[in-house]
């Protein structure tokens, strides 16, 4: 009980912790491979210190809902962090939501955004969250069909013991889980706004989805967006080396030094995870907005036909 | 390790169908051609396995063959082409993509439900490679029909032929000499189909089958 | 029993006083005031035959009163399936008859409204209560005759007259199915009554014929694909108070009455059934919801979206069914739960959602979102309870909608085992469905809270819009805060219809509530859980802390502002984002199959000052492939056949004559 919890509140710490130094390690990695220094990882602090020490500037018409979206989106997704077994299994809480549960809440904040993108009624706000609420619809089932494939071979939808079956080496190469994988990279890469879906780093404004959705907000409500969005993506880099990639994770009842090394390898796959979406980011051009139902769709096909695989040949 | 070894090969097959799903995803020629190698680089892979859990070193031949020609030959050779013909940029659908992968994957779950009740009696490790070779074969056909672009229908008939020595080679006791020899009629065929692509290009500027069909007599 | 005799009993008088009080103030009070305390009396009698096992009672209690049918009389019982409906047309109409006592102020027709709104309640009382195919079916009519004139309140108002055609077709067709389906059954064991069809249940061909009729006849009431094309007419047709009863109660009767004779009278149903069942609800689910999605006009997009609900509703069903054939009755009860659950989350937040539109309707008297906007500053409390509603339509945690379709979910992971093929299949594919439009009602109800409640106010109607009156916002306030409920203590629900499901199926869910903090585990923890409370509590109190941590730690100014709009601020409300261009994304994606949509712009050439039109083009596929053929055949038969209105009456004799001689000729061949 007390460990677990012990796990709980670190994990809770950590991943608020770590967050905005994945969002600075990739665009580190962005701007090595330009030829740039960039900026120093820890600059994603600093935007947050400076926004957070802000005043926030509202426009005249907007409702309280525009205020209180940035907390709602930032606790619903600190929320999901908290459940996703990051460095041990033995999360406290582990059993008050399971994958299906992870997915929802992310899908809590995105609506809470979006409606906040449209509650000032200007056209930028519209165009974000018409565009993002059209890449969830195909992104949220693609994820589900992923978890249901993921549940189908662990015989759990809770993600601490598919961690810990996926870290027992029993499961073998399996084609199913191979094509959720490619659907979980699409997604992940959709959901966290990246290149080739989307650009976070753009400033112009027809090519903005995400950024165009939050262009009202300022101050500590940016701020609380801001950190919210690092936070998702580390859910998501979090999520796929938790599914995928599990070696190392702490098991319950595991001695201190397990919870070290957990914590150790965690960082190191995390940090492997945001150069390799660097150097991805890099390598990519960015899509039209109309090629992108595309390829969700193709996440989506490719997770349905893992799950159909599976009802149809345990082998596979 | 018998469990590891039918892994890897439903894994190869796997991922040729997951090639194939990604070949109707394309738009553009040549990125479809670079699919089209991975294609047979996979396909060589999954054959290269087999000869070795099957102990039958002239399947090797074929890996090799799968390797040299369908991976490096043809595609570099279809790339010159388009490049020389300038139709490098689009291809038209037909069909669009997000139906085409939906038919795609109807077309998987076809030949798994067709192909697993009858080859019940066959040991697991055919019985599935065979239903997935069947939906590569599937999924070519369905390439052949829903693109316009005549560059695009060889690149889907070439796939479909992939699939088919796939099934060839899980289902175990494929001869060389048939195997060769199919390979030889399929490289036949494709210089065949080459050559008539350029004589129809330089003829009618375009390889367009939507728009060839009007040069086409006997229609009323 | 007494009691809801008495509920049905009190409902035809308030009916008859309706008529005679109709014009008074005092009259709308008296008939919407008695339908709320009897609609109390029926949930609590509902809740006590749920809990009865439980609590020691003995069910079923059957009664049998002299009236009706030669040899079969009335035959009425209460046992638990028929006392979770109670409880939910109870809820319900309680509801709507709150929410009607101030909406009902605005009503300009009252004595078109107040006789009928009683009958149609009672109509549904009886059919859930009732025991033989008479009653059942008088009830069914009684429900649908009294529904057909709410729904004509408003005929002069265009297309409403329409509308209730196509309803009183539908509702006749659809009553006329079940009647040839209870001559089936009645046909096996002698006898209407269903006591006497549970002793002989039908096998083979008869039972596959009563399966597909009870869908058929069932599924065209409850707005099952492709029956569903009365629904989006009639229920905004109605008023809005009526409209939350028609979506959120009458379907949910239709459903009681497919689960009756399919779970109850024939005891299941084979494997290629349930396979049906799956995929057309699977398609209701996500074409329904995209038709919302397409939607301009309020009422109809919340209508197309029951047209989802029942969808989703039917996908737990044939889920339930697949497993009941197969023997896996932990399978089985699952599915049924989350279907009764959604059932029960579907009537509380469809029926907040219609008076919410009722509300705003009433306010500034347009139902169409393009008119709409900015609305929360205006309502402030109504758009809460709305932004409530529409959270948990849209299933999203904590709320109930996330809570029912989390079961289901589940339900579909359970066993991928099957033996069927179809099975194997189907319910991969169904799930995907599910998803699908689980996550496109999300992108829905975005629209629809957006347009209609944030922005800018797009009209002078929409800018001077007033909150409406109390008692009404208390009936949407009482109905939020179940949603909430519902979605966090969603224990209490699965465990009070444990009995009712292990009647149907054979085995009953583990009881809930003894988990730690409410945790839900449908099969094991070790497998899955869930626990609504905690989630609520964990987004609560993080949100409030850290917003309280910011507050205090780091900056606390606010400066208003013009909107920034990067730079370019247009005063106009007409440079918002529009219901129909929120929605041109989703169109682009789906439409084209779905709806065979195309777009065309027309753009004036350089120097031509005419305006820029984008015109859009969106077919409704299932009326012009399916209903617009078989209209046009009627018609032309109709046609030769009035010929026959003008023929002499030797002629007339002569038809006579002959089929006399044809009905002799087939008689001699026979013999």
């Amino acid at each position: 009980m007390i460990p677990d919890l012990i796990a709980q509140l670190a994990q809770m710490a950590v991943v608020l912790a770590l967050a905005p130094l994945l969002t600075g390690l990739v665009r580190k990695v962005k701007a090595r491979i330009q030829r740039r220094r960039g900026p120093p990882l820890i600059q994603p602090y600093r935007d947050l210190k400076r926004l957070l020490s802000k005043e926030a500037v509202v426009a005249e018409n907007a409702s309280w809902l525009f205020r209180v979206a940035p907390y709602v989106v930032f606790a619903c997704t600190w929320v999901a962090a908290a459940l996703v077994p990051t460095f041990a299994t033995n999360l406290l809480f582990s059993w008050s939501g399971d994958l299906i549960v992870i997915t929802a809440l992310l899908a809590s904040a995105r609506v809470a955004q979006a409606l906040a993108g449209l509650d000032v009624g200007t056209s930028f706000g519209g165009i974000g969250a018409s565009r993002d609420v059209m890449f969830a619809t195909l992104a949220e089932p693609a994820m589900v069909m992923i978890v249901f494939c993921v549940a189908l071979i662990a015989g759990s939808t809770k993600l601490s013991t598919i961690a810990e079956y996926m870290a027992s080496g029993q499961v073998g190469l399996r084609v199913s889980l191979a094509l959720a994988l490619v659907a979980l990279l699409i997604v992940a890469l959709a959901e966290n706004a990246r290149i080739p879906v989307d650009n976070p780093a753009t400033h112009l404004e027809l090519t903005m989805v995400h950024e165009a959705m939050v262009l009202e907000y300022s101050g500590r409500h940016l701020a609380m967006i801001d950190l919210a969005a690092s936070l998702k993506l580390l859910v998501y880099v979090s999520v796929i080396i938790c599914i995928f990639l599990p070696f190392g994770i702490a098991v319950s009842g595991a001695g201190p030094l397990a919870y070290l090394s957990g914590v150790g390898a965690w960082v190191v796959k995390l940090a492997a995870g945001g150069v390799v979406l660097g150097i991805f980011e890099m390598s990519i051009a960015k899509m039209r907005v109309f090629r992108v139902p595309n390829f969700l769709g193709a996440a989506l096909m490719l997770a349905l036909l893992g799950l159909l695989l599976l009802f149809v040949s345990r082998g596979m | 390790m018998p469990g590891l070894h039918y892994d890897i090969a439903h894994m190869l097959a796997g991922s040729l169908v997951l090639v194939s799903l990604m070949m109707l995803y394309q738009v553009r020629l040549t990125a479809l051609l670079h699919v089209l190698a991975l294609h047979a680089f996979v396909l060589a892979a999954s054959v290269g396995w087999q000869a070795y859990i099957q102990q039958s070193p002239h399947l090797y031949i074929t890996a090799a063959i799968a390797l040299v020609f369908k991976g490096i030959l043809v595609p570099v050779v279809l790339r010159r082409m388009i490049f020389r013909m300038g139709v490098h940029r689009e291809i038209e659908t037909a069909v669009s993509i997000g139906l085409t992968m939906l038919a795609g994957i109807a077309l998987v779950a076809l030949s798994l439900q067709v192909m697993l009740p009858v080859t019940a009696a066959v040991d697991p490790i055919a019985r599935e490679d065979l239903a997935l070779a069947l939906s590569v074969v599937l999924i070519g056909l369905l390439m052949m029909v829903t693109r316009r672009n005549a560059v695009s229908q060889v690149v889907g008939f070439m796939s479909l032929e992939n699939g088919i020595n796939l099934a060839a080679t899980g289902a175990r006791g494929m001869p060389l000499v048939v195997e060769i020899s199919v390979a030889f009629s399929i490289l036949i065929a494709f210089i065949v189909i080459g050559i008539f692509l350029f004589r129809i290009r330089e003829r009618f500027d375009t390889v367009d089958v939507g728009a060839l069909d009007q040069f086409r007599g006997g229609r009323s | 029993m007494t009691i809801v005799l008495t509920v049905i009993l009190g409902l035809v008088v308030l009916a008859i006083l309706g008529v005679v009080t109709a014009r008074l103030q005092a009259g709308r009070m008296l008939v919407y005031g008695g339908c709320l305390v009897l609609c109390l009396a029926l949930l609590v009698a509902g809740i006590e035959a749920l809990a009865a096992p439980v609590a020691g009672l003995s069910l079923p209690i059957g009664l049998s009163l002299p009236i009706g049918l030669p040899m079969t009389g009335t035959q009425l019982r209460l046992d638990p399936l028929s006392g979770f409906f109670l409880a939910l047309t109870g809820l319900g109409g309680a509801g709507a008859s709150l929410f009607a006592i101030g909406y009902g102020r605005h009503e300009e027709e009252p004595w078109r409204v107040l006789p009928f709104y009683p009958l149609f309640l009672a109509g549904m009382t009886l059919a859930i209560l009732a025991d033989d195919a008479f009653a059942f079916l008088f009830g069914w009519e009684a429900m649908s005759l009294a529904s057909w004139a709410l729904v004509m309140t408003h005929h002069q108002e265009h297309g409403n007259a329409r509308a209730a055609y196509i309803y009183l077709l539908m509702a006749v067709f659809s009553g006329l199915t079940l009647l040839l389906g209870f001559g089936v059954l009645a046909a096996g064991g002698g006898g209407y009554g269903f006591e006497a069809i549970r002793a002989h249940p039908p096998t083979g061909g008869v039972a596959a014929t009563v399966l597909v009729i009870a869908l058929i006849g069932a599924g065209a009431k409850a707005g099952l694909m492709p029956l569903h094309v009365w629904l989006p007419l009639a229920h905004p047709a109605a008023p809005s108070h009526v409209s939350a009863l028609m979506s959120g109660v009458m379907t949910k009767v239709a459903i009681y009455g497919f689960i009756r004779i399919v779970f109850d009278l024939v005891g299941g149903a084979p494997a290629w059934f349930a396979v049906i069942v799956l995929v057309l609800g699977g398609i209701t689910a996500v074409m329904g919801v995209l038709h919302a999605m397409m939607e301009r006009d309020l009422k109809r997009l919340l209508a197309y979206s029951t047209v989802e609900n029942i969808g989703i509703i039917f996908v737990a069903l044939g889920l339930a069914l697949a497993f009941k054939a197969n023997g896996v009755t932990a399978g089985a009860t699952l599915a049924l739960t989350a279907a009764l659950f959604h059932a029960l989350n579907h009537t509380v937040f469809k029926s907040l959602l219609f008076f919410g539109a009722g509300a705003v309707l009433h306010a500034t008297g347009e139902r169409n979102m393009e008119k709409l906007g900015g609305l929360i500053h205006r309502m402030p409390r109504s758009s809460a309870a709305m932004l409530v509603g529409c959270l948990a339509i849209a299933a999203l945690p904590p709320l109930n909608g996330f809570a029912s379709e989390w079961l289901l979910f589940q339900a579909i992971l359970l066993r991928p085992d099957l033996p069927q093929w179809g099975l194997k299949f189907s319910i991969p594919v169904a799930g995907a469905l599910l998803a699908l439009a689980a996550a496109l009602a999300g992108a829905c109800f975005v629209r629809a809270y957006g347009i209609i409640w944030l922005g800018r106010p797009r009209t002078i109607a929409a800018e001077q819009a007033r909150e409406t009156d109390p008692l009404s916002v208390i009936a949407m306030v009482v109905f939020a805060a179940l949603c909430l409920l519902g979605g966090i203590f969603p224990g209490v629900v699965i465990d009070a219809v444990a009995p009712l499901v292990q009647g149907l199926t054979g085995a009953r869910m583990e009881r809930q509530l003894q988990d730690a903090w409410l945790t839900v585990a449908p099969i094991s923890t070790a497998r899955s859980s869930y626990n609504g409370l905690l989630i609520f509590l964990f987004v609560l109190g993080s949100a409030s802390l850290t917003a309280f941590a910011v507050h205090r730690l780091a900056s606390r100014g606010v400066r208003k502002a013009p909107p920034w709009d990067c730079g370019f601020p247009d005063p106009s409300p007409a440079t918002q984002y529009t219901g129909d261009s929120f929605a041109q994304p989703v169109r682009r994606v789906f439409g084209a199959i779905v709806f065979r949509s195309h777009e065309t712009v027309d753009m004036p050439e350089p120097g031509d000052n005419r305006p820029a039109r984008m015109t859009k083009v969106t077919h409704d596929v299932v009326w012009e492939t399916l209903y617009a053929p078989l209209a046009g055949l009627v018609g032309r038969i109709g046609t030769v056949m009035n010929r026959m209105q003008f023929l002499t009456i030797r002629r007339y004799l002569s038809f006579v004559f002959a089929a006399l001689i044809v009905l002799l000729l087939v008689l001699a061949v026979r013999q």
